[in-house]
Formats: structure tokens, C-alpha cells, sequence
């Protein structure tokens, strides 16, 4: 009686177990790729602090992130993460920081006139600054020691460069950020230097199924855009997905990578993808940060490091597709 | 408040109005909202070239639908009184549940959309629960739960994924099967009708048969009308908030499971603001902010004028940065003409 309640249990917990995919996948691939993290040098145990302007849950700054912690375990640093979309809030984590007294700090500027005080009040405290990401032109006047980043015209110059390579009559920009400057540059960037026309779409980014309808929608209205550009990664499978919906043969082709981007665009599904490698934005601000600090280093000789735009096609996709599952591309 | 027993007419207010057509159609809550979706509709089939296609029809569905299955049960715990802000963030919340069930136990994706189902029911009956043991404003308890949802979502998906979206659960078992229920699409004659469009109706279905055909109908206007009234005469106030409350659990799960099975990785960040779109459904279909008075029906014809406006306006190809501002300006036209109808409606009988 017992054992049959008990194989009958046993049924059905292995019924319910999946033989593909999940976790147990994971690890299986995990094990063959372990790394030990351990620090390469024997300076003191600096703190450097990073604020952004990023919202909750955001792909990309999880990958800024995993660079910065790999660079602060090499560099013997205690790596500190704060984030607000808000100016006005995220300058008040800045100069918590400040109160704090770290010894560096790495800062985004997205929203350049919120963030000016109190970079100089950082200044005035003796603790370097490195901007990353947003903020190029401002960087150098606000005292910033180097800017890391990306800058957004010129990505989205390459992008219209490389849509005129493919031969693109209309392109469609897909926004998820109402009044993110840097989207907007982007897709000005592209409509500069693309040959045909660009038109811009605003979409709920925190939306899904409206990201989904709105792009669907415009591409049965206009059936003459053969190019969707998504600004962000993980709308550039539900644009495919809206375009199969709407009977559009557009190209789906997006900013920024992940996982599955990189296998869109191994099967085809996507174009390009441009890439402005935020591994490297955290990655290098800390490791610059602890240059400065250990040898006064300074890198860009007051220009922009650029770390982008990278033009990924179906060709590297392979060799990046293990990078961007373990979440460093 | 004093515990006076209400006049008849208001706990029966649901009760068909007899008499004449005119007078009969006057008194149904939704009135307003069908002349209003008749409007909207009829205006952008002159300024939308594309609007009448029968493909941007099924596209305009099926935004008004994503809305629409969380707008009907919404509506139904406001008429019984009561408001939810952590609708939003709860299907969210669900379809994370279950990705991330299914994938750390390398389980059927079944087994974790069933553990979903009850994780998700456990947070409704936690706020249907707190309120009626609490009499706390339903406004503070679900801003209350809708913030602690929102740290979970992203503090749990970092804690167990390590980065802020759930992994694909695609190649999983069971994953074919879930995608057909949730969020595959019919080919009817040469237009393609996404599922939840289905869903979205046979929610409506139910919960009109609930409202006008059963005694937890009753209940549910009697205890958005007159709370104290109802008790008084021996309605069971605190079982109907726990089950309104579960009610919208259960729709946001199906919500949840769409977006899971749809796009078969989530964003942890997702949700925040669409509370605010199921809310504003329900008040254009005619639902009363103060309780009491409502239709499912009317939920969803709102949920439909504001997909129909939505898409409408992409349809149009009106300026881009304008978007917002027509959104308004149309939304708050057709609530005008919703409620104009219905002061001539209620004049005439």
C-alpha cells in the first residue's frame, strides 16, 4: 500500500520534471566553463561606488554591472551599485556616496543638469569621477577624469550606414522611452545618414503586448517599411514577432545584445544588431578608476573612450552567442 | 455611518429596468460606453485609411484584449467598492512564477504555471484578507502590495537568474502545449484572432453570468453600494471582497501566462502603469469610481475604445511625439459623449 502511494508519488514528480531546457541544462554548461575569481593585485581595498539613471529591471545594466564586478574582483575594489531614472534622485545617491567618503566614483549623465552640482561637489571632495555610458559631451566640463561610453549620434550614424549597405527604402525607429534623450539621438543618428526615409514610433517599454500591437498596427498602415529598428534588445523579438503578425517582410534590426539576439540573428530572424559592449563601460571604469588611483592614470586625453558601435551580423553571432548567455555581452 | 436598511431599489438597481426598449436600455451602465466605441470607431474609419482591414481589426483586438481580461474582474471589485493597484505588477509577478519555477526545478512548464496559479491566488486572497481584517482603505493595502510585488519581481529574478529577465524556457517541456492555450492565434476565415481574445470573452461571459444571475451578484453590489446596509441584512461581506480580490488573481495569472508563453522570457521590470490602464477601462465603460454600480460589459467595450484609440491613432500616422496628447484628448472625448448619453438616458425615463 505504502509503496504503491509512493511510486504513484514518485510518477508523478518525475512526469513533471522536463528533460530539456532549464536549469539543469544550465549547470551542465556552467561546469564546463568555471572561472575562480581572485584579485591580481595588492593595493589597499579601495571602494568605488557606481549610480545610474537606469530603471528597475534593465538587461543592459546588469551586463554594465557584471563588468564592474569582474574588474573590482581583479583590482582588489569593494564595487558599490546604486540606480535611479530620476535626476534629482539619483544625484542624492551620488552625494550619499560622497557622505560616504569612497574613494572613486562612476556616474551616468543621462540627465546632465541634474548630476552637474554634485560631480563637482565630488570633485571638491577629492574622490575621481569617470562617467560612463551617457553624458560624452558634457563629461570633461562637469570634471569628469575620462568618459566611458558610447556615443549615441554616432551609433546611430553606423546604423544608417549600414541600412544604405542593404539596400533599406523606409525604416521604421522604435522608441520604448518617451523622452530619453539618448534614444532620441540615435534615432536622429540614423535618419542623417540613411539614404531613405525614417519615421519614429513611441512605445510602452513596460508593455509588452502594446509594443507588440503598436509596431503591428504601423506596419499595416504603411506597408512600405521594409526596416524595423528596435533601440533596445529585448523589444527586437517582439517587433519580429509584430512583423510575422502584420504580414511584413520588414527587417527586424536592433541596438544592444542578448541572448536572444544573438540566436535571432544566427537563425535569421534579425539583421544586425549594433552593439555598444556595456561589459566594457563597467569594466573599464573601474579598471580606470584604479589606474588613477594606483598610478594617476588618465585615459582619453579629455575624448570620449568609445566603446561602440560595434555592427554584429549573423557572421560573429556564433562566437558571441556562450558570452551573451552567461551575461557578459 | 448608520446601518439603516437602503431602499429596495438600490440593492436591486442590476435588476432589468421593465417597460419600453428606450427605457430599458437606458438603465444598463454600459449605454454610454457602446455610443462612445461606436464613435470612436467610426472616426477613425474615415481618418485611418488602414483602420477597416480586417487584419488591423484583429490588432486592435487584441491590444483592447490584454487590457480587457484584467479590466473586467477590476471592474467587478470596483462596483463591489474596492480598488487594486498591484494588478499591474501582479501579472508580472505571475508570469515570473512561473518561468522561474519551471526552470530552476527543470520542471513541465505546466507544473510551474500550476504553482503560479496558487502563489498568485495567495497574493489576491493577501489583500482581499488584510481589508476585510484591517478596514484599511483598499487604496494604501494594494499601493502597499504593489511596491512589495515590484522589489520581489526584481529581487527574486536577480537573486535566482542573476540578471534582471528570466531565461528562455522555449526548449522546455510542455512549452507547446502552454503556448497553445495561452497565446497561440486562430485562423478565422483569412484573419488571424489571437487566443486571448477568446479568453477576454469568456471572462466577460462569466462575469456577466456572476453579476445579473447569481446571488454573489447581489452581494457584489450590494456591498459597493451600501456596505453597512448589506451586512445589515445578512450579505456575506467579507467572503465577497476575498473572492473579488481572487477574481482578479486569477485573470492576472491568465494575463501573466499570456506574456510568458508569448515571449517566453520575462522583464522583470514590466507592469508598473498598466493598474492605471485596467482602472481607466473600467471607468469608461462605465463603472462608478465610488462603487455600486458597473457592468463587465462595460469594462470591456472600455477596454476596447481604449485599444481601438491606441492603435487608432498609429493607424491615422498622427505625429509620433503627439501620441499622448491625442490619447487623452480622445479618451476624455469619449468619456464626454459616454457620459452625455447616459444624463439623457437617465432624464428620459
Amino acid at each position: 500500500m505504502t509503496a504503491a502511494v509512493l511510486a504513484a508519488v514518485l510518477g508523478t514528480v518525475l512526469a513533471g520534471c522536463s528533460s530539456t531546457g532549464g536549469k539543469r541544462a544550465e549547470e551542465r554548461a556552467a561546469r564546463e566553463a568555471a572561472a575562480g575569481g581572485r584579485a591580481a593585485v595588492n593595493t589597499p581595498k579601495w571602494t568605488f561606488a557606481m549610480v545610474t539613471h537606469s530603471g528597475d529591471g534593465d538587461t543592459f545594466w546588469d551586463i554594465v554591472q557584471s563588468g564592474a564586478k569582474q574588474a573590482a574582483v581583479k583590482d582588489n575594489i569593494r564595487f558599490l551599485y546604486a540606480h535611479n531614472e530620476e535626476g534629482k534622485e539619483q544625484s542624492q545617491l551620488v552625494q550619499s556616496y560622497i557622505d560616504q567618503k569612497v574613494d572613486g566614483l562612476i556616474v551616468t549623465l543621462a540627465k546632465p543638469d541634474a548630476m552637474k552640482a554634485v560631480v563637482k561637489k565630488a570633485q571638491k571632495a577629492g574622490i575621481p569621477v569617470i562617467t560612463v555610458n551617457s553624458g560624452s559631451e558634457v563629461s570633461k566640463a562637469f570634471g569628469a577624469l575620462t568618459h566611458v561610453g558610447q556615443d549615441e549620434t554616432i551609433a546611430g550614424e553606423a546604423v544608417g550606414d549600414e541600412l544604405n549597405k542593404r539596400d533599406r527604402k523606409k525604416a521604421l525607429c522604435v522608441l520604448h522611452e518617451q523622452g530619453n534623450v539618448g534614444h532620441e539621438q540615435r534615432c536622429d543618428g540614423a535618419a542623417k545618414t540613411f539614404d531613405g526615409k525614417m519615421e519614429k514610433i513611441y512605445v510602452e517599454g513596460t508593455n509588452m503586448p502594446d509594443v507588440q500591437s503598436s509596431i503591428e498596427a504601423k506596419l499595416q498602415s504603411d506597408k512600405g517599411i521594409d526596416t524595423v529598428l528596435t533601440l533596445g534588445a529585448p523589444f527586437a523579438d517582439t517587433a519580429a514577432k509584430a512583423a510575422d503578425q502584420a504580414g511584413s517582410k520588414a527587417e527586424i534590426d536592433t541596438f544592444d545584445l542578448n541572448a536572444k539576439v544573438a540566436a535571432a540573428l544566427q537563425d535569421g530572424t534579425l539583421g544586425f544588431a549594433v552593439d555598444q559592449q556595456p561589459y566594457l563601460q563597467g569594466y573599464e571604469a573601474v579598471d580606470l578608476l584604479w589606474l588613477n588611483r594606483y598610478n594617476a592614470d588618465v585615459l582619453g586625453g579629455g575624448k570620449p573612450v568609445l566603446t561602440g558601435p560595434q555592427i554584429i551580423t549573423k557572421d560573429d553571432a556564433a562566437e558571441l552567442a556562450s558570452y551573451t548567455k552567461r551575461g557578459t555581452r | 455611518m448608520s446601518a439603516e436598511a437602503p431602499p429596495v431599489e438600490e440593492l436591486a438597481s442590476r435588476q432589468p429596468v421593465r417597460g419600453s426598449l428606450p427605457r430599458r436600455l437606458a438603465g444598463r451602465p454600459e449605454l454610454g460606453a457602446v455610443v462612445g466605441a461606436v464613435a470612436v470607431f467610426v472616426f477613425f474609419s474615415i481618418v485611418a485609411e488602414a483602420f477597416l482591414q480586417w487584419s488591423s481589426f484583429s490588432t486592435v483586438l487584441y491590444a483592447s484584449s490584454t487590457i480587457g481580461i484584467m479590466a473586467v474582474p477590476v471592474a467587478l471589485l470596483m462596483i463591489g467598492g474596492e480598488f487594486d493597484l498591484s494588478t499591474g505588477v501582479l501579472v508580472t509577478s505571475s508570469a515570473l512564477i512561473s518561468s522561474m519555477f519551471s526552470y530552476q526545478m527543470t520542471a513541465n512548464v505546466w507544473v510551474g504555471a500550476g504553482v503560479s496559479l496558487l502563489a498568485t491566488l495567495a497574493i489576491g486572497f493577501f489583500n482581499g484578507y488584510l481589508l476585510v481584517r484591517t478596514n484599511l482603505p483598499s487604496f494604501i493595502i494594494t499601493l502597499g502590495t504593489f511596491l512589495i510585488l515590484q522589489g520581489c519581481n526584481l529581487g527574486f529574478t536577480k537573486l535566482i537568474s542573476d540578471t534582471v529577465s528570466t531565461k528562455s524556457i522555449a526548449d522546455m517541456e510542455g512549452f507547446p502545449s502552454a503556448h497553445k492555450v495561452f497565446a497561440s492565434h486562430l485562423t478565422i476565415g483569412d484573419v488571424e484572432v489571437q487566443i486571448t481574445v477568446l479568453w477576454w470573452f469568456a471572462l466577460i461571459a462569466l462575469a456577466t453570468w456572476i453579476l445579473l444571475r447569481t446571488r454573489a451578484g447581489n452581494w457584489i453590489f450590494a456591498v459597493g453600494g451600501a456596505k453597512e446596509a448589506a451586512r445589515a441584512v445578512g450579505v456575506p461581506v467579507e467572503r465577497t471582497k476575498i473572492g473579488l480580490y481572487l477574481g482578479v488573481a486569477l485573470a492576472a495569472w491568465i494575463s501573466g501566462q499570456h506574456l510568458l508563453f508569448n515571449y517566453d522570457v520575462v522583464q522583470s521590470g514590466e507592469g508598473v502603469g498598466n493598474e492605471l490602464l485596467y482602472i481607466i477601462a473600467a471607468v469608461i465603460g462605465g463603472c462608478l469610481l465610488t462603487g455600486g454600480y458597473g457592468s463587465a460589459v462595460g469594462a470591456a467595450v472600455g477596454a476596447f475604445i481604449f485599444g481601438m484609440t491606441n492603435k487608432g491613432i498609429v493607424y491615422a500616422q498622427w505625429g509620433a511625439d503627439w501620441f499622448k496628447f491625442f490619447l487623452g484628448a480622445m479618451l476624455l472625448l469619449a468619456t464626454l459623449l459616454n457620459w452625455w448619453v447616459r444624463k439623457r438616458a437617465e432624464e428620459s425615463k
